[in-house]
């Protein structure tokens, strides 16, 4: 009380000296409450790959798995179907599946899948997330007049291939998406780990 | 740059102003021109310390909240979820858990500095009994808190302390049911006590805790000399018409109060990551154990904080008795501003006998607690008996014994110590 000057420097230091460590130890209290919200170990869990047998699964037919609580489609395409693939380029936006987001490399080919007739496909339309029908025959349907099989969503009318490629002029912006998977022998599939080697 | 930044403060400060007038003079009130006593000491960092584990109570528990089940199926497996696989997640409980027990620490150490320098008398009756009520609430709230567990002294603890009620007469039975909403403590128990323990609780604390500060910017902070410093002379460095013997609370007691809570933060991280369960005292190792309705763990106790009011209970041979006695053990606190007949306020001016009786008290309360912790032989039942006798007898002979004692004149003004 002695000395009534104020040495407003060393005040100034001061102050912002505690304000910075105060700020540095919030922030650091801070961490595991934002933490918190992450996925939990046993939302990780439930992130598992998850394996199937398709060794029942006649062509034609769909089942669909699920796999962090998504339904994965896995569909074995018939001779016919997989004929279709090819005509329908000029019509689909992403015809040859240049986004690399939507498709591990090893189904970036015209059929998107490992083995030629084994699709297996996120079961959730890119464009907000409803789960689309699936349509297989060929036959003028309401929403498209030269349908050749194949998604539709009836959300917001999004259309797509046998490949689970988009076609031009619907909401959805981009193909389904392919998730990591491969075989673990003819008859089982593992959806959510990648074929050893690939990346 | 510093100028356009300077401009800016002042710019945003001129339009809150203009259409919140009442802030600033609020401001000015409860911090920069609140004059404390400058003669604060030690005892003087329990309220702030116990607003710092209110937040974090508040702050924790919220996130609790977004993990927590409240259903007598999943709350067990729901705290072990967020012990194992939240992340971080324990140490969020652990603070929650550890907070628990620092709150009753800092409040009983609080109230205790009431008690020496009394601070609950006139005219600080109601910052007192606001104060109590505070207690009050608090109990039932840290009670309903270590009923969501599910564990088994959640369970056994929650039925013996519903059953209390129980020991009201004609009606006893159809209260306990009324509490429990069920014949047994069971989900709709636990579903209750949730919406008390996270919200309707913590909004009346939180009310009381408001209208406890007010309470005390009102009359002003009493100080460890027991002085008036209102009835003093005025004029200070800063104010012409405030107290002569006041400081601004806002620079110094904030700055004062930021060290203390920064030492206090380390010994609560020290508990937090060393020794979140203090051996069992803040969290007893039985509640690890899910709640069975058909057995009842060999050992039961409650939690440290409620031993002192526990051994009391277990001491007396009669059920209805029993509780009024532990009941009037919170409740005769509310009576202290009445029951102090001395003249002086402070411990420092009063007499030996004080001093002494004072000192006994504290070796009671401890001691209860201690004996509540205990299994409870017979030896110890006859201590706990002897220490209630004491406990009341400390209150209720109050006026006699603080009217008589003698006293040391005190000065008119805060004296300068060395």
């Amino acid at each position: 009380m002695a000395n009534q000057d104020v040495n407003t420097g060393r005040r100034r230091f001061l102050t912002a000296t505690t304000a910075v460590v105060g700020a540095g130890g919030a922030m650091a209290a801070a961490l595991p409450f934002l933490g918190s919200w992450q996925p939990s170990a046993r939302a990780q869990v439930a992130g598992a790959p998850v394996v199937e047998d398709i060794s029942k699964l006649v062509p034609g037919q769909r089942v669909i798995v699920q796999w962090r609580g998504q339904p994965v489609w896995i569909l074995r395409r018939t001779p016919e179907q997989l004929a279709t693939l090819p005509t329908q380029d000029s019509r689909l936006r992403d015809p040859h599946s240049d986004n690399p987001e939507q498709q591990p490399d090893y189904a970036k080919n015209e059929h998107r899948s490992i083995k030629p007739e084994i699709a297996v496909l996120v079961g959730t339309c890119t464009h907000l997330g409803c789960s689309p029908l699936f349509r297989p025959e060929l036959q003028p349907e309401p929403f498209d007049a030269q349908w050749q099989g194949g998604f539709y969503c009836p959300c917001h009318n999004s259309r797509f291939d046998m490949a689970g490629r988009v076609y031009e002029g619907v909401p959805a912006p981009t193909n389904l998406k392919v998730p990591p998977y491969r075989f673990l022998d003819d008859a089982r599939i593992e959806i959510g780990v990648n074929p050893e080697g690939a990346v | 740059m510093s100028s356009v930044i300077d401009r800016a403060i002042t710019g945003a400060q001129t339009w809150v102003n203009e259409r919140a007038p009442g802030l600033m003079p609020f401001y000015r009130k409860h911090m920069s021109e609140y004059y404390a006593p400058k003669n604060f000491n030690i005892w003087y960092i329990f309220g702030i310390l116990a607003s710092v584990v209110l937040v974090n109570q508040i702050v924790t528990g919220i996130f609790l909240t977004m993990h927590y089940k409240p259903s007598a199926a999943e709350a067990f497996a729901s705290v072990e979820y967020i012990m194992r696989d939240v992340t971080g997640g324990w140490i969020i409980r652990y603070m929650h858990s550890t907070g628990a027990s620092l709150f009753f620490i800092v409040v009983y150490l609080h109230m205790f500095r009431g008690l020496i320098y009394g601070s609950y008398r006139k005219p600080r009756e109601l910052v007192w009994v606001l104060g109590m009520m505070i207690f009050l609430a608090l109990m039932a709230e840290a009670f309903f808190g270590y009923v969501l567990p599910w564990g088994q002294m959640s369970y056994w603890g929650a039925q013996v302390i519903i059953n209390l009620f129980g020991a009201v007469p004609w009606v006893g039975e159809a209260l306990t049911e009324f509490i429990r909403g069920d014949y047994l403590v069971s989900d709709a128990t636990l579903n209750r006590f949730f919406a008390l323990h996270v919200i309707a609780l913590p909004l009346v604390i939180l009310l009381l805790v408001t209208l406890h500060l007010f309470a005390l910017h009102e009359v002003g902070s009493n100080n460890p000399e027991g002085i008036e410093i209102k009835k003093g002379p005025k004029g200070n460095r800063w104010s012409e018409k405030a107290p002569a013997d006041g400081v601004p609370f806002h620079p110094y007691y904030t700055v004062k109060d930021l060290f203390f809570v920064s030492f206090f933060l380390m010994i609560a991280a020290f508990i937090l990551f060393f020794e979140p369960t203090l051996g069992g005292l803040f969290l007893e190792h039985d509640n690890f154990v899910e709640a069975n309705p058909l057995v009842t763990p060999e050992h039961i106790k409650p939690v440290w904080y409620f031993t002192p009011y526990y051994a009391m209970l277990r001491a007396i041979p009669d059920k209805l008795f029993g509780v009024i006695v532990m009941g009037g053990a919170v409740l005769i606190l509310f009576l202290l501003p009445w029951l102090d007949r001395s003249p002086v306020k402070s411990i420092r001016y009063r007499g030996p006998l004080t001093k002494a009786l004072i000192a006994i008290f504290v070796v009671a309360f401890v001691a209860l607690g201690w004996l509540g912790l205990q299994s409870g032989s017979t030896a110890q039942t006859w201590a706990a008996r002897i220490f209630t006798m004491y406990y009341f007898a400390f209150f209720i002979t109050m006026p006699i014994w603080s009217s008589i004692d003698s006293v040391k004149p005190v000065p008119d003004r805060v004296p300068a110590h060395d």
